[in-house]
């Protein structure tokens, strides 16, 4: 069986994706959509830094220990890898349900809901299930079209169901989730660190040299001091409560998303089924537990050559199966038929129901604008083959 | 039956298997899809993947009970090895955490070898088992590690097959 040779532009399954993030270098990195303020935060790590190793840096290596530049330069490369991390990587994306399997969960619905009268509001779309004794409700996202896993919640900036939701980060420009969330932490810590760091050894530099020149002779030779006392300050407050809050919520294994909604909260005598009671334990869960993989194929390429019959195992056959639907079902913009379903209707449920969580942690700056979620209107009623 | 045939000899003998689906390639050119189960996740030892070994209903004609539990408790198995926290899992995230992740454009991790052995296991799998039965297992790591996908196909040659019922499942 010859192969037949596609010479057209490989195109990537990151361009078909549905959902609103950015990509670059081919699929390799992945962000949300609202980029402005990662930039500003690169900025002022970068500057902040630079400004201390060029005034403060050669007189403190000079006059107290060379090592203390090159503690700073290590952590600034901690700092930054993590950042860069947390920012490019995917936070736990889950691929929304190809159309089999959307219509396999409605015939399910259906089932389990039995007759509804016409007119009447359909039951919202809960599953129940138990986990470690305790009942949790797993909801249903129109946008994604499935029962969304335990601890997953749809993000409405990115417009992605993320896997252990903890919240969309605008510092980072993306979501923080099951995939990030330990270099996200790492980061708010390496950055305290680093921010204290920078500060005090500011406080020290103008103290030793305003015994020997006085302090405003100091303030004159190096002005950049002025400007990183600032930073530092005001970054302390934020940047250290936020480490002291997700260093909270990681020894009793909750994510930001369940603290807000008061979800383990203790009322009605409902506990966190998730933790092991155990904070060494939580912790090492969380920050050592095993790397999970991507599950969105980002550089996958897409066949679009159909003629071409070359797979020759199961998982080439069912990419080439799955290639089609992805490419037709972008956006959810498959045309809709309205039925018992549409969204007015199910508005209610679905303000019940759905999760779209897509507050930022109360220590952060004030939030950006979240647009409302595009809920998928209607289910598609089409009749399985 | 008393136990599941060994044999592929024994196997062929099934009432189930239907003889024109030998392997993959002949699956692929003679059949037509009928019908897709999907296998969904069981959260009840919480968020580890785990899948449910309940036998759907859709699958009672096609292939036996075991054979069927046996794939998805394997399966189960290889994600628990995969998600173990344990002291291999606290060395690679630590040292991983030093080299500030860099290592891991140098090795794979453990996740990302037992993924490996899954997809082989599922290829093996559906050459031994499914295909012969007009059967097909996608990898669930295709479907975001959601669901496990069967795909039901019928002979395109053989006329009133009673295999490929798109009924409602019978709930969980």
């Amino acid at each position: 069986m010859s192969a037949v040779m596609i010479t057209r532009k490989v195109t990537r399954k990151w361009e078909k994706l549905p959902g609103k993030n950015t990509f670059c270098c081919d699929g390799r990195v992945m962000m949300g959509r609202q980029k402005g303020v990662f930039y500003l935060t690169l900025f002022l790590i970068v500057g902040t830094c630079s400004l201390f190793f060029a005034f403060e840096c050669p007189y403190l290596a000079v006059h107290l220990s060379p090592a203390i530049p090159v503690f700073a330069v290590l952590l600034f490369v901690f700092v930054m890898a993590m950042l860069l991390r947390t920012s490019f990587s995917d936070p736990g994306v889950l691929p929304r349900a190809l159309p089999e399997e959307a219509n396999f969960i409605e015939m399910e619905i259906e089932a389990a809901n039995g007759n509804v009268m016409a007119g009447q509001r359909p039951p919202p779309r809960i599953k129940n299930v138990q986990i470690n004794n305790q009942i949790v409700k797993l909801k249903y996202c129109y946008t994604c079209k499935i029962f969304r896993p335990p601890r997953a919640s749809h993000c409405s900036i990115c417009d992605n169901c993320v896997d252990r939701f903890d919240h969309h980060c605008p510092w980072v420009g993306n979501c923080v989730g099951k995939r990030n969330y330990r270099y996200f932490y790492l980061f708010t810590l390496s950055l305290s660190l680093l921010t204290i760091y920078i500060f005090a050894f500011n406080i020290v530099h103008v103290v030793l040299r305003s015994v020997d020149s006085g302090f405003v002779n100091t303030i004159k030779e190096t002005p950049g001091t002025v400007l990183e006392v600032l930073v530092c300050f005001f970054t302390l407050w934020s940047v250290v409560g936020l480490t002291g809050f997700h260093t909270y919520l990681i020894s009793l294994n909750q994510t930001t998303n369940e603290d807000i909604k008061g979800s383990w909260s203790g009322k009605n005598r409902v506990q966190n089924p998730y933790s092991h009671k155990n904070i060494i334990k939580n912790c090492c869960e969380v920050l050592c537990g095993p790397t999970y993989p991507s599950v969105l194929d980002r550089r996958g390429v897409m066949l679009e050559d159909l003629s071409s019959p070359t797979p020759s195992d199961a998982s080439a056959a069912s990419t080439h199966k799955s290639s089609n639907p992805v490419s037709q079902t972008t956006k959810s913009s498959a045309p809709l038929i309205p039925n018992e379903h549409t969204p007015d209707e199910a508005k209610p449920g679905i303000g019940a129901g759905t999760q779209k969580s897509t507050s930022s942690p109360k220590e952060e700056k004030p939030p950006s604008p979240t647009s409302p979620n595009a809920v998928a209107p209607a289910v598609i009623k089409e009749s399985s083959h | 039956m008393s136990s599941a045939p060994r044999t592929a000899t024994e196997r062929t003998k099934l009432p189930y298997c239907h003889e024109s689906f030998h392997n993959l390639q002949e699956l692929r050119h003679s059949a037509s899809l009928a019908n897709k189960v999907f296998i969904q996740r069981d959260y009840t030892d919480g968020t580890v993947c785990k899948f449910q070994t309940k036998f759907p209903s859709e699958l009672e004609s096609r292939i036996e009970r075991t054979l069927f539990e046996d794939t998805v408790k394997m399966l189960n198995n290889y994600y628990a090895e995969a998600e173990k926290i344990g002291g291999q899992s606290y060395l690679e995230g630590c040292l991983a955490c030093l080299t500030i992740y860099l290592i891991f454009l140098c090795i794979e991790t453990r996740y990302e070898k037992v993924l490996k052995k899954i997809s082989r296991y599922i290829q093996e799998q559906n050459e031994k088992v499914y295909a012969p039965r007009g059967l097909l297992i996608t990898d669930p790591i295709e479907r975001g590690m959601r669901v496990i996908e069967i795909s039901v196909y019928e002979d395109r040659g053989s006329s009133g097959s009673s295999s490929g019922s798109s009924t409602t499942s019978s709930g969980r």
